[in-house]
């Protein structure tokens, strides 16, 4: 009798090979929370109940049926989680209690951690500002962040945003609320070591999870 | 009112709906002396608010009139009905029950002639349409009531109205000094039949039941679609009495929900397949239902029912679990959601959303004994000595088919229960 073809060091048929859901594996080891996409039964609330539903490119239900389908170029590259703002419907609307939420945000963050996000993605760019200008010092720099996000397209397009603004900030500067002198020096928390070592501690703890398959 | 005579070979069965009724018809015709306890003035339970069953499409009062036909055949069963179980203590074989007896304010002597009905003006919203439409203060629950007997609102007695209609009585069957009564029973085992109630649908916000009168559940749709319910059959929308002919039926209304019931109710899948053929029989090919769904459970045989229901060209199905429902200014509520086959958005307007409302135990809200052991959605399992069980949709949740199976295992049990003990009195 013929003996089965099988994938090599698995043992497994070459049949059944493509009904292991490799990316679905993955994303369980790899994505915050992502050994919850397998309770999705598809019902279609979280779609629903998104306020920015319309807007997305695939709203999560359908992101949860394209992780178990293999579509990993699609979903890694897709804008889709990164429209999520976190508003939480979903999450409370969910008949299966998924932390929907925080599963976007995962994925989010792994398709960055392999750089296969999109570019030019407008919550994407700001959160990689404000993520370096929040960990330089450990207290954000207003001054910094918005000024870098004014000029992220451009001189001309930024200096237009910046006249755009320049009554509210000074509206801001006369009531006391921001310094113009920040974008200059800008001053730090009084623990700033403790802060550098607490980062370092989290980034220990992260790569301590099986490292990501590039 | 004279307490029953029971002893600790009798059984106790807690509620006289289709699954009560069952457990104390099995055990009476096996030889067992049964006491039958009803909250309601009338035995029946929601099986008597139905108006067909599936998959036969017959009616209830067929089921009901040949559980009446065997009670008033049998002479071990003795009927209390207005009557709740306030505490139950000892163990198998050896129960001690207190029992509280509401006044129904008529007594035996009444043979529901309804003058008194026809004496008073006081009127309450009906309990037997689930408060749509109103009923006289003095009424006969419905016309399979049993004990054919009329029953006065404690709203009425102190009024007027009080007086008149025990003026009207001719046979003297009014009696107003009627009082409460605690009565005390030793048993040997206890069915708890305590049945099922629809969940509140006012708690699942966003479909907004309670705030669009055209948001109706799946009960409430059963009492209009029935001749004797408060529109006589005619499918008429709450808010402005107009026919309803495209109407949108949302299945898991409250089930599968961690927010709200964990479990499948089981019966509402196919409660709203037949609902579609009341909007078929109503209206013909001019009636128009749309299932919303996220998987159609008819199990086992009843999948030719569901095929049936596939079959006709007045049901569409719509593989979706909807989000939310608005409200358009003509009172038509909008439901929005994003289907699962091909994730299209949609929102959709109807005359009439049904919710297929799932089943809570009704013993949810009754003080239950302590060794009485339920699930995690409160269905009754029993003691763990086996003087007392679940039966029907107490236990789980069950149709009516599957209820008077389920109850007959439980007198099987109680029956049991009571052969030993009677053995030790041996």
């Amino acid at each position: 009798m013929q003996a089965l073809r099988t994938t090599g060091h698995q043992g497994i048929p070459a049949v059944a090979a493509r009904y292991r859901n490799n990316f679905l594996k993955e994303v369980e080891a790899h994505v915050e929370d992502g050994e919850w996409v397998k309770m999705c039964m598809q019902c279609g609330v979280c779609a629903g109940s998104c306020p920015f539903g319309p807007h997305w490119e695939h709203p999560p239900q359908e992101i949860f049926m394209m992780i178990r389908a293999g579509k990993r170029d699609e979903v890694l590259k897709s804008d889709a989680m990164w429209m999520c703002t976190s508003c939480y419907n979903c999450v409370v609307r969910c008949p299966r209690k998924l932390p929907i939420t925080q599963i976007m945000h995962g994925i989010a963050s792994y398709a960055q951690e392999l750089g296969l996000a999109p570019k030019n993605q407008p919550t994407r760019d700001f959160s990689i500002q404000f993520w370096n200008n929040c960990t330089k010092t450990g207290r954000v720099n207003e001054m910094k962040l918005t000024v870098g996000l004014y000029f992220k397209d451009g001189l001309v397009s930024g200096i237009k945003q910046v006249m755009n603004m320049l009554p509210v900030a000074i509206g801001l500067i006369k009531a006391g609320r921001l310094n113009p002198f920040e974008l200059i020096s800008g001053h730090s928390p009084k623990d700033q070591k403790g802060i550098a070592a607490m980062l370092k501690k989290a980034r220990a703890i992260e790569a301590q999870r099986a490292p990501a398959t590039h | 009112m004279t307490a029953p005579i029971a002893t600790s070979q009798t059984i106790l069965v807690v509620g006289g709906g289709i699954s009560g009724m069952t457990a104390a018809l099995e055990a009476a015709e096996c030889g067992r002396d049964v006491v039958l306890v009803e909250r309601n003035p009338t035995l029946g339970g929601r099986t008597a608010l139905l108006y067909r069953y599936f998959p036969k499409m017959c009616h209830p009062t067929c089921g009901l009139e040949i559980n009446l036909r065997r009670l008033k055949a049998n002479r071990r069963v003795r009927v209390l009905t207005m009557t709740e179980v306030a505490g139950i203590t000892g163990q198998r074989g050896d129960y001690q029950a207190t029992l509280k007896i509401r006044p129904r304010y008529v007594n035996e002597r009444c043979t529901a002639c309804g003058d008194c009905s026809a004496a008073v003006s006081a009127e309450i919203p009906n309990p037997y349409n689930y408060g749509m439409g109103q009923i006289k203060a003095a009424y006969l629950p419905h016309a399979m009531a049993y004990p054919q007997r009329y029953v006065l609102a404690p709203s009425l007695i102190g009024t007027a109205d009080a007086d008149l209609a025990k003026a009207a009585c001719k046979v003297g069957a009014i009696d107003l000094e009627m009082q409460e009564e605690t009565v005390q029973l030793s048993v040997g085992a206890v069915v708890w039949a305590t049945g099922w109630r629809p969940y509140d649908a006012a708690k699942i916000q966003p479909y907004g039941y309670g705030r669009f009168p055209n948001v109706i559940t799946s009960v409430e749709f059963e009492r209009l679609a029935d001749p004797s319910g408060p529109t006589g059959g005619k499918l008429l929308r709450p808010s402005d009495g107009k026919e309803a002919k495209n109407i949108a039926f949302i299945q898991c209304a409250g089930s599968r929900d961690e927010n709200h019931l964990r479990h499948c109710s089981r019966i509402c899948c196919m409660a709203t397949l037949k609902q579609t053929q009341y909007v078929r029989e109503a209206l013909g090919e001019d009636g128009q239902s749309t299932v919303y769904y996220i998987d159609i459970r008819s199990i086992d045989r009843l999948e030719d029912f569901y095929q049936m229901v596939q079959r006709d060209k007045t049901v569409k199905f719509v593989k979706s679990k909807v989000a939310r429902i608005a409200q358009a200014d003509n009172g038509d509520p909008i439901l929005h959601g994003v289907d699962t086959e091909g994730y299209h958005r949609y929102a959709t307007p109807h005359d009439l959303v049904v919710l297929a409302i799932g089943m809570e135990p009704e013993s949810n809200s009754i003080a239950l004994p302590q060794d009485v052991i339920t699930d995690s959605s409160g269905f009754i399992e029993g003691s763990p000595d086996g003087g007392m069980c679940g039966a029907g949709s107490a236990s789980s949740p069950l149709d009516v088919n599957r209820s008077a199976q389920s109850a007959t295992g439980a007198a099987l049990r109680a029956i049991k229960v009571i052969h030993q003990t009677a053995r030790e009195e041996a």
